[in-house]
């Protein structure tokens, strides 16, 4: 069952930025691509457990701000050479609104 | 048994469906049409039309008194419903009549939404609804000034309109490009310059922040940068609200419009709804395809046949002569999705198609517009093109046609277009030479000088060679910028600089990007290369920096941030570092340190934390130390003749006038400095992008030392007689270097690649030159010579917090 909670106005994250979201199981990025399309993984890089928040958003995926590995928005995969996989979550954009999945987010917690 | 219809609004639905019911079962209701405006149906698209004088209203028209009277449709116009009683099934109207209904139908249409600007109540400011604001817009003349706030589809149609009449207009959209639900940048930033050929003045990213009046009517529109923009009129096209109030009033669910299931019925099975009014399935319709399938599925519900509204893929195309785009289906990025991207910077042809699964599920295209239904047709019928996927791009003529070819751009550069800056050699000088015979590089070098001096234009004089011989000229492998383009950094300089291309999207468009919007590896080259080549035109896009330069801080490996003020010429005081130890304290941090650029770092801050350990240090007077930043680092010094027995000079004073002079500028890469006061060098100036060496005689200046990955000693640029000389010598090499430079190759890799002669020529010998060079840094410097921290405290704290804190719900 999915249980939507309002997190913030969709202007908040800049075009091809992102911002963090804080749980008691660390942060969640969510990212906001070019095309106002909205993504939320954790903000840990499987390399060296980079802050992907603070990477470079282009089309719809991420550079790591500390060694520039490139991962993917919509499946959390390590692009190119490199391996590994970054956990999504639900997340979507309502009314200008973006929201995210609190059911899933708890079962993280508790994972 | 006849049954008793009311229809409440008479729009494009409500007459679509009307018809429908006449022509199929003329004897089945008797229809009693209630419309608010005082006339009947017209096709309401076609205002657009209307307003540039290619239509008159008569010609839209669809439905008239005579036809009305014809079907026997009973029209209450101008009347409003006051009143709608769903237990006893009646509607009172505005009069107090009260009308019995077997069924009900809502198509009370949408509002035009305006935004609750101080002064949005004053007379002369509008909508772009009906056909009154029409009227309106065409009482205005070349005497007059519209402002249109809405950079969307009606607002640029309304824009057009008024222009194709002489009206000056200006376009006021709050979002970084036109159109932006419909269009990607790429093909905003074509749309936008055509609207300025039109003589449009268009404002992009603009907040509009009051609107300013004289005795109860408009004047101007003011911007929340200061900017006025007078206007006689201004029109709001920012967006439609569907209009729900009396069916809210009636009882009736709603959401944002009102809910309707796939038959078109509402929560009452005797009320329908069509049209923007409705929510179906989540979604609303401002456009009239979807409408229309709506109306028909309404009259077929109402006469008990079987039907259904699905919701389809639905095209865009803008109402503007000489403005041809189009866009389908879903242009988003996204994994598992590729983008073909087709550019023709001659003719201003934009083409993008977005694939998944060997499908294509979206497609944008500007300029040639030709073949939009082919494409439109494969997004609907979702066709498998992995057969064609080579060709697609070019349309359907082209199927089983040659692949793109990678010189378009340089191909469709007229013959005006300067290749080689030093010498002002043009494409058509260089074509001419080839023809006469020179056929490869070194031959085109002497004869007509191109590339024979700095040599940042080979490639492009490559290209075109290779686009004048064909196949006969086999073209030299050269490192394009990234996989996003093959241009060489050199390429793209010197187009951003010949093109005058001033945003990123015009430099996408302009030189064949390949992708949408670029990747790490050029955005941040580019973005310098448009604030370095046009400082007052282009807008910093904090996006396409490293995070470093986007939150003014050096980020560490486990993701916190180093924090160094500025501490000119190396010199601090008792205040100074008093509030660093404070700071340091109060934000817990693990580690601080001494570093070699004679300042202090402070290790290990909290990203959220920075706007507020700036503000400490703003407050004693420090300002960032840029120790993050392709840009000015520090000027490092020694004593000199304030206190040691052998200074020559004033060195920490000159250190400090030039780090006041070059803080906040950026480079292609860092710059350090250092300024010693004798020949014993204590501030180690023979190994920075500029030393200054004191001597009895005057300041030698040298450059193109490094103390990195390579160890270089600075060779000698000239001996300045004066301090104001070394000063002028030194600001006049960094712009060379930021006008000149690849993006990320230190001064000392620039000078390789150049020459130290040509540097000198320009810095050294030719004075007007120099002049010329210190000039436009300094009207760089009006823009960038600032503290980036004291502007982030003020204006983008928030930006530096959580977005949110769920800490709370995750324990529950």
């Amino acid at each position: 069952m999915t249980n939507w909670i309002d997190i913030a106005d969709l202007n908040e994250v800049p075009r091809r930025g992102a911002r963090v979201v804080k749980t008691r199981d660390g942060c969640v990025a969510i990212f906001r691509t070019a095309a106002d399309e909205v993504f939320a993984l954790d903000n840990v890089c499987p390399h060296k457990q980079g802050p992907l928040a603070d990477g470079i958003v282009h089309g719809a995926s991420v550079t790591c701000p500390l060694h520039n590995w490139v991962i993917s928005l919509e499946t959390g995969l390590v692009q190119g050479e490199d391996n590994g996989q970054v956990s999504t979550y639900p997340a979507r954009v309502d009314g200008g609104r973006i929201l995210l999945d609190a059911t899933f987010l708890r079962a993280r917690a508790v994972a | 048994m006849t049954q008793n219809l009311i229809i409440i609004g008479a729009g494009m639905a409500t007459g679509r469906a009307i018809e429908h019911l006449v022509e199929n079962a003329p004897d089945a209701f008797n229809i009693t049409l209630f419309n608010a405006e005082p006339r009947g149906n017209y096709n309401r698209i076609m205002l657009s039309p209307v307003l540039a004088g290619d239509k008159t209203y008569e010609e839209i028209i669809t439905h008239d008194d005579a036809w009305y009277a014809e079907h026997g449709v009973t029209c209450r116009f101008g009347e409003r419903v006051a009143k709608i009683d769903r237990a006893a099934k009646t509607v009172t109207a505005a009069n107090g009549d009260v009308l019995p209904y077997d069924k009900l139908i809502f198509g009370t249409g949408s509002n035009p939404f305006m935004i609750p600007l101080p002064g949005h109540d004053l007379e002369g400011v509008i909508a772009y609804r009906d056909l009154e604001d029409t009227e309106r817009m065409m009482a205005m003349g070349p005497d007059n000034k519209v402002v249109v706030i809405g950079g969307g589809l009606l607002g640029l149609e309304a824009a057009a309109g008024m222009a194709a009449r002489g009206v000056d207009v200006t376009v006021v959209h709050i979002m970084g490009h036109l159109m932006e639900r419909q269009l990607d940048e790429a093909a905003g930033y074509l749309l936008r310059k055509a609207l300025i050929d039109k003589g449009i003045t268009v404002k992009c990213a603009a907040n509009s922040k009051e609107i300013l009046g004289e005795n109860g009517k408009v004047r101007a529109l003011l911007l929340d940068d200061g900017t006025e923009l007078p206007c006689d009129l201004l029109v709001m096209a920012v967006g439609i609200r569907p209009n729900i109030g009396l069916a809210q009033e009636a009882g009736l669910a709603v959401g944002r419009g009102i809910h309707v299931d796939d038959q078109m019925i509402t929560s009452d099975a005797d009320v329908l709804a069509v049209g923007e009014c409705v929510e179906h399935d989540g979604a609303l319709f401002g456009l009239v395809a979807p409408l229309y399938d709506q109306a028909v599925v309404a009259a077929q519900t109402l006469l008990a046949q079987d039907a259904q509204f699905v919701q389809k893929e639905i095209s865009t195309k803008l109402k503007v002569t000489g403005c041809d785009l189009f866009s389908a289906g879903d242009f988003a990025d996204g994994d598992g999705r590729e983008d073909i991207v087709f550019r023709d910077p001659a003719r201003g042809v934009y083409r993008r198609l977005v694939i998944e699964d060997n499908a294509v599920i979206g497609a944008v295209m500007y300029g040639d517009t030709a073949d939009s239904n082919w494409f439109f047709s494969l997004i609907k019928d979702k066709t498998d093109i992995a057969d064609m996927r080579e060709t697609l791009i070019f349309g359907p003529a082209y199927q089983g046609g040659d692949t793109a070819d990678p010189l378009l751009a340089v191909a469709a550069l007229p013959r005006d277009a300067e290749i080689c800056g030093c010498n002002g050699i043009c494409k058509g000088q260089i074509e001419d030479a080839i023809l006469a015979g020179a056929d490869d590089l070194a031959a085109v070098k002497s004869t007509t000088k191109a590339s024979a001096s700095c040599g940042t234009c080979t490639g492009l004089v490559e290209q075109v060679l290779a686009v004048t011989l064909g196949d006969d000229f086999v073209m030299p492998a050269a490192q394009s910028v990234c996989g996003c383009t093959e241009m060489t950094h050199e390429d793209v300089r010197r187009l951003i600089k010949s093109q005058t291309l001033t945003s990123l999207a015009a430099v996408m468009q302009e030189c064949g990007w390949k992708t949408s919007c670029g990747c790490h590896v050029c955005r941040p080259a580019l973005n310098f290369y448009l604030l370095a080549d046009w400082p007052l035109e282009y807008q910093d896009d904090p996006q396409s920096r490293f995070i470093n330069e986007r939150k003014h801080a050096n980020i560490q490996k486990d993701g916190t941030f180093s924090v160094v003020p500025r501490m000119w010429g190396g010199i601090t005081n008792g205040n100074e570092l008093r509030a660093i130890a404070d700071a340091a304290d109060k934000y817990n941090v693990p580690t601080v340190k001494v570093t070699g650029g004679q300042r202090i770092d402070l290790l290990g801050v909290k990203g959220e934390d920075l706007p507020a350990i700036w503000a400490d240090l703003n407050a004693v007077g420090m300002v960032s130390g840029h120790a993050y930043s392709k840009g000015l680092r520090t000027v490092k010094t020694c004593v000199g003749t304030d206190h040691c027995r052998f200074g020559t000079q004033d060195s920490t004073g000159l250190g400090i006038k030039l780090e006041k002079a070059l803080w906040g500028s950026w480079t292609p890469h860092k710059v350090k400095l250092a300024v010693s006061g004798c020949p014993r060098n204590c501030a180690e100036a023979t190994c920075k992008d500029v030393g200054v060496i004191c001597v009895d005689s005057g300041y030698e200046v040298s450059v193109g030392g490094a103390a990195g990955m390579d160890l270089k000693e600075t060779e000698a640029l000239a001996k300045a007689p004066t301090e104001q000389e070394a000063i002028d010598l030194t600001i006049a090499f960094v712009q060379l270097y930021r006008e000149h430079a690849k993006y990320l190759d230190r001064p000392y890799k620039f000078i390789a690649k150049f020459g130290l002669d040509w540097v000198k020529e320009r810095v050294v010998d030719d004075l007007d030159e120099r002049a010329a060079l210190i000039e436009r840094f300094e009207l760089s410097q009006s823009i960038y010579r600032k503290d980036p921290w004291a502007e982030h405290v003020t204006q983008k704290a928030d930006s530096y917090q959580p977005l949110a804190n769920l800490m709370l719900e995750a324990a529950e």
